[in-house]
């Protein structure tokens, strides 16, 4: 909850009001928690894996991909670790057949919104979407593909995006906010006609916002947002920054 | 020993799944031991026989040709294997599907066209509104993914089907490999 500002300065002093910490269970293991982490982090730290693709340390939460899904005990629904947070004594299940099945279907999903073509892709070994592929052991897509058509973008100096490969994960348009605050990127359409934009659906190249530090490119999870010049298996990502520029911005929430 | 009957095809792949098929190198002649090459673009017999045990099938469904190769080879092989990218997800062939088959055609025959500038007709097949996956048409028992897949990965399955071991990947083989 938050307070108006000078109470919640109060609020927000530990002694005042000391966070609580929780105890539930992960796939029948107990574990302790503060009550603002979330059961994807605290699944983390007790080095029990979920695989995930809109979420990255060091930006905040968007609960876009899904792919975080666990079950939770006595609800019907799945939840997205990622922004779901523990309650005393949750049974949380992690790796259940149902779980691993929806994750499965997610991804497959996302593969028929686009066109991905990997063989040709600039990311090509490189690409988180890809590597999930292997690691739910997605061998072939159920669904039918959309072949949807979708542009290339290729008017920034430096940077290009392609649509094509973009899985609306919204990386790009939180570290531009939130660490290089410039706010270049957002997204616009609704459901998988949505895409990203910058500034408002203008050529990136004619962005008056964008800086060119090329925080998106990195942080982005597939070939979507590429340096130029970079052929096909030649895009690698640099994503270190990210932990020193939250550190630097003295920002220790996420 | 009775060698297992053995079917390969490529629809429309570039052929270099079957390079890498035979990129296997010398293991080729025990491999020959245990199977029989009753069909494939390496060997020259001109049509599908009955009685396949295995087939592998190179190359996604994009023409009236294709779909009646992959129809056939289904109904006359035990087991059936998506093999490369362009099998099991359309992979290159499928960079067309953004585009009307109209706009594919007069891309390639006429305006990169210096001369002639004449779109095919009667004497190549008639290609379909789509490329598609060999699974959309026909029941697929096996998927083994990449660009083309690697000679080890191969050699590695076919030992495995032949002997009878539980298939698995294992992550040896990704989309784009
Ligand atoms: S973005 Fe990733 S999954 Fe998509 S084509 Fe490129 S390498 Fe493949
Ligand atoms: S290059 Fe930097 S400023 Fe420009 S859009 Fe990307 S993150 Fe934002
Ligand atoms: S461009 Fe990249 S970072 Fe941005 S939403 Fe698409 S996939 Fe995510
Ligand atoms: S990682 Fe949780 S929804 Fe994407």
């Amino acid at each position: 909850m938050r307070y108006p500002a000078f109470l919640q300065r109060i609020a927000d002093r530990a002694d005042v009001q000391p966070v609580r910490i929780l105890t539930f269970s992960i796939n029948g293991q107990a574990v302790s928690a503060r009550e603002d982490e979330t059961i994807l982090s605290v699944a983390r730290e007790n080095g029990i894996s979920i695989p995930t693709l809109c979420h990255l340390d060091g930006l905040s939460e968007r609960g876009a991909c899904r792919l975080c899904i666990v079950e939770i005990k006595g609800s019907p629904k799945l939840s997205p670790s990622c922004v779901t947070l523990p309650r005393q004594d949750m049974e949380v299940i992690t790796n259940s057949d149902r779980v691993l099945d929806y994750r499965r279907k997610i991804l497959e999903l996302l593969f028929t919104e686009r066109n991905h073509i990997c063989s040709v892709c600039v990311s090509n070994g490189h690409c988180d979407l890809q590597s999930l592929t292997t690691e739910l052991g997605m061998t072939h897509v159920h669904y039918d593909y959309l072949h949807t058509r979708h542009a290339v973008d290729a008017s920034h100096e430096r940077f290009s995006v392609d649509h094509n490969r973009c899985v609306l994960c919204q990386r790009c348009i939180r570290v531009c906010e939130e660490i290089e605050g410039a706010h270049t990127w957002d997204v616009m359409g609704r459901g998988y006609l949505s895409k990203v934009i910058t500034d408002l659906n203008q050529p990136w190249g004619e962005s008056t916002s964008c800086t060119g530090c090329g925080k998106c490119v990195q942080v982005c999870p597939t070939g979507a947002l590429s340096e130029k010049g970079k052929s096909v298996a030649e895009m690698t990502k640099k994503r270190q920054f990210l932990p020193y520029l939250k550190l630097m911005r003295g920002d220790e929430s996420r | 020993m009775t060698r297992i009957r053995v079917a390969t095809t490529w629809l429309d792949g570039c052929s270099g799944c079957h390079m890498s098929f035979l990129d296997i190198d010398e293991n080729i002649i025990q491999l020959f031991d245990r199977i029989e090459l009753v069909y494939s673009p390496l060997v020259d017999f001109k049509t599908i026989p009955e009685n396949i045990d295995l087939a592998l099938v190179e190359g996604a469904v994009s023409s009236e040709a294709d779909k009646e190769e992959i129809l056939t080879l289904r109904s006359r092989s035990k087991v059936l294997i998506s093999f490369g990218d362009c099998a099991v997800t359309a992979n290159v062939p499928g960079m067309r599907n953004q585009f009307s088959v109209m706009e594919t055609l007069s891309r390639a025959y006429i305006e990169n066209s210096a001369s002639g500038q004449i779109l095919p007709s009667g004497f190549v097949p008639k290609l379909l509104e789509y490329s598609r996956p060999v699974h959309e048409y026909v029941t697929v028992d096996l998927f083994l993914p990449g660009c083309p897949p690697p000679a080890g990965v191969i050699l590695s399955i076919l030992n495995d089907l032949i002997d009878g071991r539980p298939l698995s990947l294992g992550g040896k083989t990704r989309f784009g490999a």
